[in-house]
């Protein structure tokens, strides 16, 4: 079944595509919805939607039932996740054995497969219906809401979502100045980190008077712990595209470049495909849908550079150089890629566009808080229950997201910190749970908003490992032009190292203090300046356990190696040499059916022997 | 050398390739034909655009896709992002670290493996997540990795651990 009408000429020919194409899915409404995203084929998904394949040919029932790859689902870390619709029913941890049964049973008669279920971690409820499972039915699921019911390779299908719908409402009936006034009617705030009114960046690039104008999408999502973006372009990046193409319009841009890490290979196939499709279509290239109105985008591919997500240094990395920054201003909608005036924004942000024009800016203002308008999509990680993409109105508070959503902390343990905001945000502590997320209320916390990485740290995180573990991220990370920052973040982490080996004392403590507010104001990008946040962050909530470190020279949580001691409780130990013959280093003797002992100058406290033990015996102190 | 004839070739179908001659992109290709950056080449590209080899090599250091050295037979790639890090990623990079004898960053001195640390792959729901010549490994502990190596070791790959092959997706084919 064919409806592809390449080369679209005009509003009308888009709007007969349009329903031609929404009568052709009403038809279809039974399909399967396997997740594609890389979370998922890792859990081995792609296998699971090719025996759905085969097995729905062998049944004759290719043309009656159909099998969407699609984006992330949601519920990442017990995939694989397979829905059937359309009665929206979610199975997880789907393994290639349970497909003929899913065919069989649940898509031909309607039976549901219990121990597919979603069960609730605290209260042991099983879920049939994935609208009924507390994990989506707090979200506002804008952005990420189609994933279910949009293959993210059919543009077909994003046309048949209303996609493109706010191009041609804008390409036929609004000016790039109402376009513009609309984005600033919703407030609409940057996703990238920074929270920037992204109208009045249009704004400042519209006025600017050049022969040519670029907007570029930065899809370098640099901060560690953060796939959002990815998410979005894997599982929809028709939407981002025209967020991109309408910014375009908007500004008065003729070319469009999205910059992609080169760690997401799937994105970038996902993209590139995506691009191909909108060109075949004529939704992209010359005089689009008979507007006089020309865009065409490109690729381009970072080469593992932190820093390249700063505005400037992207600049400079497209352009072909090393992704240093330069003194701002001038600004980029004066001087930005080819000294030309140019607009850079986020996946998420630009993913956000398409839904104001379509529905206008009263409508996306309904969400959020006075300040924060809209959504936000957080990847919720770390050592939390349900681990992945959610995405919920601004302003929702951090209690609701990680313990109402998230389902709460991994095995049983105690919350003891949340950090946002990548290398430069902070870590929350319990105290602030209720803290909505608000770009003003984080940062007034001492985190901030960030890209969107949500990352759950419990009672078994040291916060002085974490404060260690940023500086040196960010010391790997520092593009070294200013001194401060080059040998500043350096110093910051030699001195945090010596507290994690119990090496430090009070008067270090103050000097590193002193140190972090010297990087802060001596630095010229962003990088540098929140260079000495993971200290702050951790310093000023969690000041207690550097106390331990120092004074007590103890690590609490047991993480920093030097602090720590293996032994085994002999009256615990049953002899069964599990142990002894895993430690890769030879530490431990003992003779079978008798307890074992860990020689202290052997041991290299890899943890083996803990995780290895039937009998709790191990001890770590 | 036909090979890099090629590349520029391939290069140049990039229409911002063409307007400002992006290095990146020209390196980014010689990499994934060689798995690393020949300094002949290097020194031929540097003639054939024209560019100093200074430049070149600034530009191939600043990056860490790049790599001057051969990658070993097997590429080992750890996540040390912060989702990973909390559930333990470092004693899984210190312990691959320890059993091969090199540093992230090296490779074996008998070309077996290379052994990399990539600040977050994405997939942070998987944490501690390792990749193995492009197998992703989630959930990873010291334990289980010592026993995927060994797997590789004895010529045996299968394990009894969750993975699955990232193979190239028909998509990037047609794209
Ligand atoms: C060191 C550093 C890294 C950054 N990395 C990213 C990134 O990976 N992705 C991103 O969208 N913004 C990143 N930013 C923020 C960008 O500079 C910029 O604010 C953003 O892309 C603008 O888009 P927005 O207004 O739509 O948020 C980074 C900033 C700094 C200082
Ligand atoms: S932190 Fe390891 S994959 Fe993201």
């Amino acid at each position: 079944m064919s409806v592809i009408n390449a080369g679209l000429k005009t509003r009308g020919d888009f709007s007969k595509l349009q329903e031609q194409l929404k009568k052709s899915r009403q038809d279809k409404s039974s399909y399967i919805a396997v997740c594609g995203d890389t979370g998922c084929t890792v859990w081995g998904s792609k296998k699971v939607k090719n025996i759905v394949q085969d097995y729905l040919e062998k049944k004759g029932l290719g043309q009656k039932v159909g099998l969407k790859f699609t984006g992330c689902l949601g519920l990442c870390e017990s995939g694989p996740d397979v829905m059937v619709f359309p009665q929206g029913i979610i199975y997880q941890k789907v393994m290639e054995s349970d497909v003929e049964e899913i065919i069989d049973k649940t898509v031909l008669r309607g039976e549901v497969i219990e121990r597919l279920l979603y069960q609730d971690p605290l209260t042991g409820q099983k879920y049939v219906y994935a609208d009924d499972i507390p994990f989506y039915k707090k979200q506002e699921r804008r952005l990420i809401g189609n994933n279910w019911t949009n293959d993210p390779t059919s543009i077909e299908d994003y046309l048949s979502l209303n996609g493109y719908e706010a191009l041609v409402k804008v390409l036929t009936s609004m000016s790039g100045r109402e376009v513009i006034e609309e984005v600033l009617k919703t407030r609409l705030r940057g996703r990238g980190g920074a929270g920037f009114p992204t109208g009045l960046k249009w704004e400042e690039c519209y006025e600017a008077v050049s022969d040519r104008k670029f907007i570029i999408c930065n899809a370098d999502e640099g901060d560690p712990g953060a796939f959002m973006d990815r998410s979005l372009l894997e599982g929809n990046p028709h939407s981002v595209l025209e967020g991109l193409i309408i910014g375009g319009y908007a500004i008065g841009a003729a070319e469009g470049i999205i910059y992609i890490r080169a760690e997401y290979p799937t994105a970038v196939a996902k993209v590139r495909l995506a691009i191909a499709q909108a060109e075949e279509m004529g939704l992209l290239g010359e005089n689009i849908l008979g507007s006089n109105f020309n865009f065409r985008v490109s690729v381009s591919i970072g080469a593992g550079a932190f820093v390249c997500g700063e505005t400037s240094a992207l600049v400079a990395s497209v352009e072909g150089r090393t992704g240093e920054p330069r003194q701002k201003p001038p600004h980029l909608a004066e001087r930005g890629y080819l000294n030309k005036p140019t607009v850079i924004n986020n996946v998420e942000t630009l993913a956000n566009v398409p839904f104001i024009i379509r529905y206008g800016a009263d409508h996306y203002g309904l969400t959020g808080t006075e300040r924060s308008k809209g959504t936000k999509i957080f990847s919720l990680v770390g050592k939390i229950v349900n681990t992945g993409l959610v995405e919920v109105p601004l302003g929702m508070t951090l209690r609701e997201i990680i313990f109402d959503i998230g389902g709460g902390i991994k095995d049983g343990k105690e919350f003891k910190a949340v950090q946002t905001g990548g290398p430069s945000g902070g870590c929350l502590p319990a105290s602030l749970l209720d803290s909505p997320t608000d770009f003003e209320e984080l940062s007034a916390a001492g985190s901030m908003m960030g890209s969107g990485g949500m990352i759950v740290m419990d009672e078994d995180t040291c916060m002085v490992d974490i404060a260690r573990y940023f500086l040196s991220f960010l010391e790997d990370e520092s593009c070294g032009s200013c001194f401060t920052c080059r040998e500043g973040i350096s110093r910051m982490l030699e001195m945090v190292e010596d507290i994690t080996r119990g090496n430090s004392s009070l008067e270090q403590l103050e000097l590193l203090k002193e140190l972090a507010q010297v990087v802060k104001d001596s630095t010229m990008c962003g990088l540098g300046q929140t260079s000495a946040n993971p200290v702050f962050a951790t310093l000023r909530y969690f000041e207690d356990e550097y106390m331990a470190h120092i004074i007590e020279k103890r690590c609490p949580a047991g993480v920093c190696r030097d602090l720590i001691t293996l032994s085994i409780n002999g009256e615990l130990c049953e002899g069964c040499g599990a142990c002894l013959k895993k430690c890769p280093g030879e530490a431990i003797q003992g003779e079978k059916k008798e307890s074992h002992t860990i020689m202290q100058d052997k041991c290299t406290k890899c943890g083996i022997c803990l995780e290895t033990c039937k009998f709790d015996a191990v001890i770590k102190q | 050398m036909k090979a890099l004839e090629e590349n520029l070739r391939l290069g140049q179908k990039d229409p911002h390739i063409q307007q400002n001659g992006s290095i990146i992109s020209l390196l980014q290709e010689i990499q994934e034909r060689y798995n690393y950056l020949p300094e002949d080449v290097l020194r031929d590209l540097a003639k054939k655009r024209n560019v100093s080899l200074m430049e070149i090599f600034s530009i191939a250091t600043f990056y860490k896709s790049f790599s001057l050295t051969p990658k070993g037979k097997h590429k080992i790639v750890t996540c040390s992002g912060t989702a990973c890090h909390v559930r333990g990623s470092e004693k899984v990079t210190r312990e691959i670290s320890r059993k091969l004898g090199i540093e992230p960053g090296s490779t074996t001195e008998d070309g077996e493996y290379s052994l990399e640390s990539v600040n977050c792959l994405g997939a942070c729901a998987l944490a501690p997540l390792v990749v193995i010549d492009d197998q992703y490994f989630g959930s990873m502990s010291s334990a289980k990795i010592l026993e995927i190596i060994n797997g590789y070791a004895t010529k045996d790959a299968a394990c009894s651990c969750h993975a699955q092959t990232e193979e190239e997706t028909p998509e990037a084919k047609t794209a």
